[in-house]
């Protein structure tokens, strides 16, 4: 799959979010994958594994650090990106597209409506360069 | 925060500058990051900014008295322009540093100590080698340092002094002009690759134009700017211990596994009592190499499992982007020490297994 960034939503924590029908596709921004510099290993979910919303449900390891994702919605994982396992460096190299991370049926899609779209997030990021 | 004085320079080379024991510095360049330096210092060279390393000159008529009381090693064998590595000693025989000692002459003797202990190890030396006829002098503030790491570092430095670099061997040093600056010049550092380090008095911007001038002329080499993150990967993948993760004045010199610094036989010196009995009594921990044969990485602080029980801590660990794999050093029982032995790392909420392995785990070809 590749996705169109405007088509995805996104988290503060740097998570984004594409829908399929009642299915949510998770991965990291390239804002994301770029802070955490080569990511070295991917520690996946389990397919059929019950999420909340908020849960630290995969890492994503780099050198220099370990990054939690965390779940931005609650329901049940239905398939992981095995790929990762062997090429964890897809995430740097194509974070919205081959390096998605897992996937899950949402319960409730009314959850993504406290998400921010690919226009918020830029505002979101610009604030986030400003302070540093 | 203090500054070093080639401060300037990371700024201008884009470093991403964190604060590190109360001195800002890059821990990674924008335009390469800790992978892409890790790898050039292996197969290039790199730069490295260490004048936050503290520098202690002793000198005085028992200048090495002084050394030989505050050390385990054997100073005394030292001659002028050698170098040699050693702990700076608690009266148990465990580290209040590790440093290099350099002998300058008879009467005057440069060490080399930690950034982060800098001013404990300097009130330590005052109050503990006071009664020797020797003055100690903390002149950190005065020098700037800069390592030039890699097998391509005398390459880069014969095209910055006239110094015979290859007259330098290993764990020796010179004097010498660097540009216009006089250096100490060393063959030491802290990568497992061959190098540089050099140390000189100047302001800021001798300083700053110094290290921008050594990466523009390095580039065609391949010799990057490094910072603080491939700085840590470079000395664990070499196996060398870094001051309070994997040596610190809990552990002594013989569970450290660095025995080879400890001469009991020179003298009498702070803490030789406490080692003579150990060494007499046998040690019943060791620190160890290993590598994560399980999945993840094991890193500093995460429990360390033996027979199902936390017995410690990972000191140190890592992905070790050379040899691209997890690696770590930690503590274990003696009996449970010898290379191929297994043994578990809690990782998050998992207990991962992990094998130890002969060090050093990279070893440069020569």
């Amino acid at each position: 799959m590749s996705a169109n960034v405007k088509d995805l939503k996104f988290t503060k924590e740097h998570e984004w979010v594409k829908t399929e029908g009642e299915i949510a596709i998770i991965g990291i921004s390239d804002y994301a994958q770029k802070e955490l510099g080569d990511v070295v290993y991917v520690e996946l979910p389990a397919v059929g594994d019950s999420i909340e919303k908020g849960d630290a449900c995969a890492n994503i390891e780099s050198v220099k650090a370990v990054s939690d994702i965390y779940s931005p919605v609650t329901g049940e994982i239905v398939e992981v990106n095995e790929f990762l396992a062997g090429k964890p460096e897809t995430i740097n190299k194509d974070p919205y597209g081959a390096g998605w991370v897992f996937k899950i049926r949402m319960d409730d899609s009314g959850e993504l409506n406290t998400l921010m779209n690919a226009a918020a997030y830029e505002e979101y990021l610009k604030g986030i360069l400003e302070e540093k | 925060m203090k500054k070093t004085k080639p401060n300037k320079a990371h700024h201008i080379l884009n470093g991403k500058m964190i604060e590190f024991v109360g001195w800002e510095l890059p821990v990674q360049y924008a335009d390469s990051g800790l992978n892409e330096e890790h790898i050039a210092v292996r197969t290039a060279g790199g730069l490295f900014d260490v004048s936050h390393m503290g520098e202690v000159f002793f000198r005085g008529p028992q200048a090495l008295d002084a050394v030989q009381y505050l050390t385990c090693n054997n100073a005394a064998k030292l001659v002028p322009g050698k170098i040699q590595y050693s702990g700076l000693m608690t009266e148990n025989g465990c580290f209040v540093d590790d440093l290099l000692v350099h002998m300058i002459n008879e009467k005057e003797y440069l060490l080399v100590v930690n950034a982060a202990n800098t001013d404990k190890d300097f009130k330590h030396m005052k109050e503990k080698a006071g009664h020797f006829d020797v003055e100690i002098k903390n002149e950190s503030d005065d020098y700037t340092q800069i390592a030039v790491q890699g097998p391509k570092a005398e390459q880069l430095l014969s095209q910055f002094t006239d110094t015979d670099l290859t007259a330098i061997k290993y764990y020796h040093f010179t004097f010498g002009k660097v540009r216009k600056l006089d250096c100490l010049i060393s063959r030491t550092g802290y990568t497992g690759e061959d190098g540089f380090e050099i140390y000189f008095k100047a302001d800021e911007k001798n300083s700053a134009n110094l290290f921008l001038e050594l990466a523009e002329k390095g580039k065609p080499l391949g010799i990057i700017p490094t910072g603080l993150g491939a700085r840590d990967t470079l000395r664990l993948e070499a196996s060398m211990p870094l001051y309070g993760n994997d040596i610190d004045d809990s552990h002594t010199v013989l569970e450290a596994d660095l025995e080879w610094i400890l001469k009991l036989k020179k003298g009498d010196f702070l803490g030789k009592e406490a080692l003579e009995k150990q060494k007499e009594q046998g040690i019943t921990r060791k620190r160890i190499g290993f590598e994560v044969t399980g999945k993840g990485i094991a890193r500093h602080e995460y429990p360390v499992y033996v027979d199902g029980k936390q017995y410690g801590i990972v000191n140190s660990g890592t992905f070790a982007p050379f040899l691209k794999k997890a690696v770590g050093m930690t503590y274990l029982p003696l009996d449970k020490c010898q290379p191929g032995t297994e043994f578990e790392i809690g990782i998050r909420d998992r207990k991962v297994s992990a094998r130890v392995v002969e060090m050093p785990f990279y070893k440069r070809e020569k």
